[in-house]
């Protein structure tokens, strides 16, 4: 259990005993976690161990009831994702991110389009709008052969992959990312999981957000672990290995009997 | 499939699972395309069958008058289908604000601006009501809006006899409003003075008297081609447009981009009404009285025109210049009956089956287009 990873840089996200209650449901209790620059950090969890409460806190779409959240050493409270957004973190949900009979382009530019003319006649530019949409696909290889398509006939990777370029083009530092390959195939998965690492690469902080531990451990510089709404702690790559997190994710006792049951590892 | 055609782009590369895309699939991208090709086939219907008065410029006029009225509200329902949302009020609260535009006028001796200001101020009320029950209530708006047809249908005929003292029906209104510039914005003729010109030349049919037959464009029509044109730009150029294809689409998606979702769709509803008070002043005073059975039904040819011009039933799709198209086929089936042998009563059976064919249409094509599987 280390913050080693950069003592000296202050944390982009930096989390402290955060809590949420709904009425008498105690959603999390106490979390605290901190994200730095070009790192991926994982946060994996079972069904209703507070892993989108979470992020819904951290994506402005509800308060914490206590508790205080830092981005760049700053105390801030957000009350709307359009804050979130504006302090630069952007997240992708896993099927809420685009719409899927509008454009790419018109979906990469959703909320920011970029104008021309004197108001009241405004207008979108939407020759530049391609252009960069275009550009954009082709920097994380993706050939978008007309950026007029519709979002709907790409496929779930291609449209992830759509989503996050979004948030890096505009200028997010940190990418909250829900459950991003969980409904992929192989193939997929790995473009997003090689995309991920490129925007590490760039100086982001990434949560991921996933309970998918081999999707994870592929990715992932630190590991937090929820259950409950606690986290049983954060590790990093190099103090424990993929199976010991399974465990530690799963309550271990289970998943070793299920696989006793079954005569191999699950 | 080779890579050619694609030479102009040195990064991509062809995908063996993917067929070129053909001029007729790109065409039939374009929600309209079911309503102009539904147009052509109506036309050439009673091109085949209608007395050939119909396709003369009189005729045109004749279908193109009540076909407007009738396109404005269908080009205002189709940006709320478009949104996501329907409105079923509109037939009625083109009679309600025809009520309130005639009394304005009438019982309040108003001078005709502050007549329209305050008759499109009631509108955008309604509409604001209608958007913020449906917003805040998160029930489909197809049943409040249902709950206003009704209420406004009755306020209209209760109000109709406060102000008469007893009557359904509001006189006098063409004599209260004096002749001026703005009366000829909202009715009459436009551009006579074209078509007595086009009719000195011999351009045009005239009478023996040297008069055009055709003596001017209804100005509905003119609102209507304008309004049209101008929803057609939002909808495709404007950051408004891409957010109402947006809140309709998807509204979670479009408000976790950033999309002020609430407001889009106020102002939707708020559109819609105030098209509904402008089809109203401008039959209030072409008839030259408020009727509480004005516009009714309205709110159903409206959708039925929004949806033969392409749009879908759950939202995100469609355009307004369909809808334009839609609201010409109706024109021309509801009037061109009459110039053919058939019972016009056909009319409704026509409306039906012209109806679920677009329904169908366009939901085939909402497949092919978005490669939904």
């Amino acid at each position: 259990m280390t913050d080693a990873a950069s003592p000296v840089t202050t944390p982009v996200i930096d989390v402290r005993n955060i809590a949420k209650h709904y009425g008498s449901v105690i959603a999390l209790s106490g979390i605290s976690l901190t994200l730095n620059r070009g790192e991926v950090h994982c946060l994996l969890g079972d069904n209703g161990a507070g892993k989108s409460t979470l992020i819904k806190l951290l994506s402005g779409v509800v308060r914490p009831t206590t508790g205080d959240f830092l981005v760049d050493g700053e105390p801030k409270s957000f009350s709307s994702p359009r804050d979130a957004l504006d302090a630069g973190i952007a997240t992708v949900y896993q099927d809420l991110a685009m719409i899927p009979l509008m454009s790419v382009t018109r979906n990469f530019f959703m909320g920011r389009e970029p104008l021309k003319g004197f108001p009241p006649f405004r207008y979108i530019d939407l020759e530049h709008c391609n252009a960069v949409t275009r550009e954009e696909m082709a920097k994380i290889g993706i050939d978008v052969r007309d950026p007029n398509q519709a979002v709907g006939t790409l496929s779930g990777g291609e449209r992830q992959c759509v989503a996050i370029a979004r948030a890096v083009y505009f200028g997010a530092k940190v990418l909250i990312l829900d459950e991003p390959t969980s409904a992929l195939g192989v193939h997929q998965t790995s473009m997003v999981l090689k995309y991920v690492h490129q925007v590490r690469q760039k100086g982001l902080g990434v949560i991921f957000i996933t309970h998918n531990v081999r999707h994870a451990y592929a990715v992932g510089d630190r590991f937090t672990v929820l259950n409950r709404g606690k986290t049983l702690g954060t590790q990093t790559k190099a103090g424990i290995a993929m199976d010991e997190l399974q465990n530690l994710m799963a309550g271990g006792k289970e998943l070793q009997q299920l696989a006793d049951e079954l005569g191999g590892t699950v | 499939m080779t890579s050619k055609g694609q030479t102009a782009e040195p990064t991509a590369r062809a995908d063996e699972r993917l067929i070129k895309v053909g001029l007729l699939t790109r065409a039939m991208r374009r929600p309209e395309l079911g309503a102009v090709a539904g147009l052509v086939l109506v036309a050439i219907f009673f091109f085949a069958f209608a007395n050939h008065e119909m396709f003369t410029l009189s005729g045109a006029m004749t279908i193109l008058a009540p076909a407007s009225q009738l396109g404005i509200l269908a080009v205002a329902a189709a940006l709320l289908m478009i949104g996501g949302e329907f409105d079923l009020s509109i037939g009625s609260m083109v009679a309600f604000t025809g009520l309130v535009f005639g009394a304005s006028v009438t019982n309040f001796a108003m001078p005709l601006w502050l007549a329209i200001l305050a008759t499109m101020l009631v509108a955008g009320v309604m509409g604001s009501i209608n958007g913020q029950i449906v917003i805040r209530s998160r029930l489909p708006s197809f049943i409040v809006t249902l709950a206003f047809l009704f209420i406004l249908r009755g306020l209209t005929l209760v109000g109709l006899k406060a102000v008469t003292g007893g009557s359904t029906q509001l006189r006098g209104v063409g004599d209260a409003v004096p002749d001026g510039v703005l009366r000829n914005l909202f009715s009459g003729l436009a551009f006579e003075g074209v078509f007595s010109w086009l009719a000195s030349q011999n351009l045009i049919e005239k009478f023996d008297n040297g008069l055009p037959k055709v003596a001017g464009v209804p100005v509905s029509v003119v609102w209507f081609v304008a309004f049209a044109a101008l929803a057609t730009w939002v909808l495709l150029r404007s950051r408004v447009g891409n957010w109402i294809f947006a809140v309709g689409g998807d509204p979670n998606a479009a408000r976790n981009s950033g999309v002020p979702v609430d407001r889009v769709k106020t102002g939707l509803f708020v559109v819609t009404a105030c098209a509904a008070a402008l089809v109203a002043i401008i039959t209030v005073l072409d008839a030259g009285s408020a009727d509480a059975r004005r516009g009714f039904q309205k709110e159903f040819e409206a959708i039925i025109a929004a949806v033969i011009g392409g749009c879908l039933l759950t939202g995100g799709y469609g355009s307004a210049i369909g809808a334009f198209f839609g609201a010409i086929i109706f024109g021309m089936v509801s009037i061109g009956l009459s110039y053919t042998s058939f019972d016009s009563d056909w009319f409704q059976v026509f409306l039906g089956t012209m109806l679920l064919v677009a329904v169908l249409f366009n939901n085939y094509i909402r497949r092919k287009v978005t490669g939904e599987r």
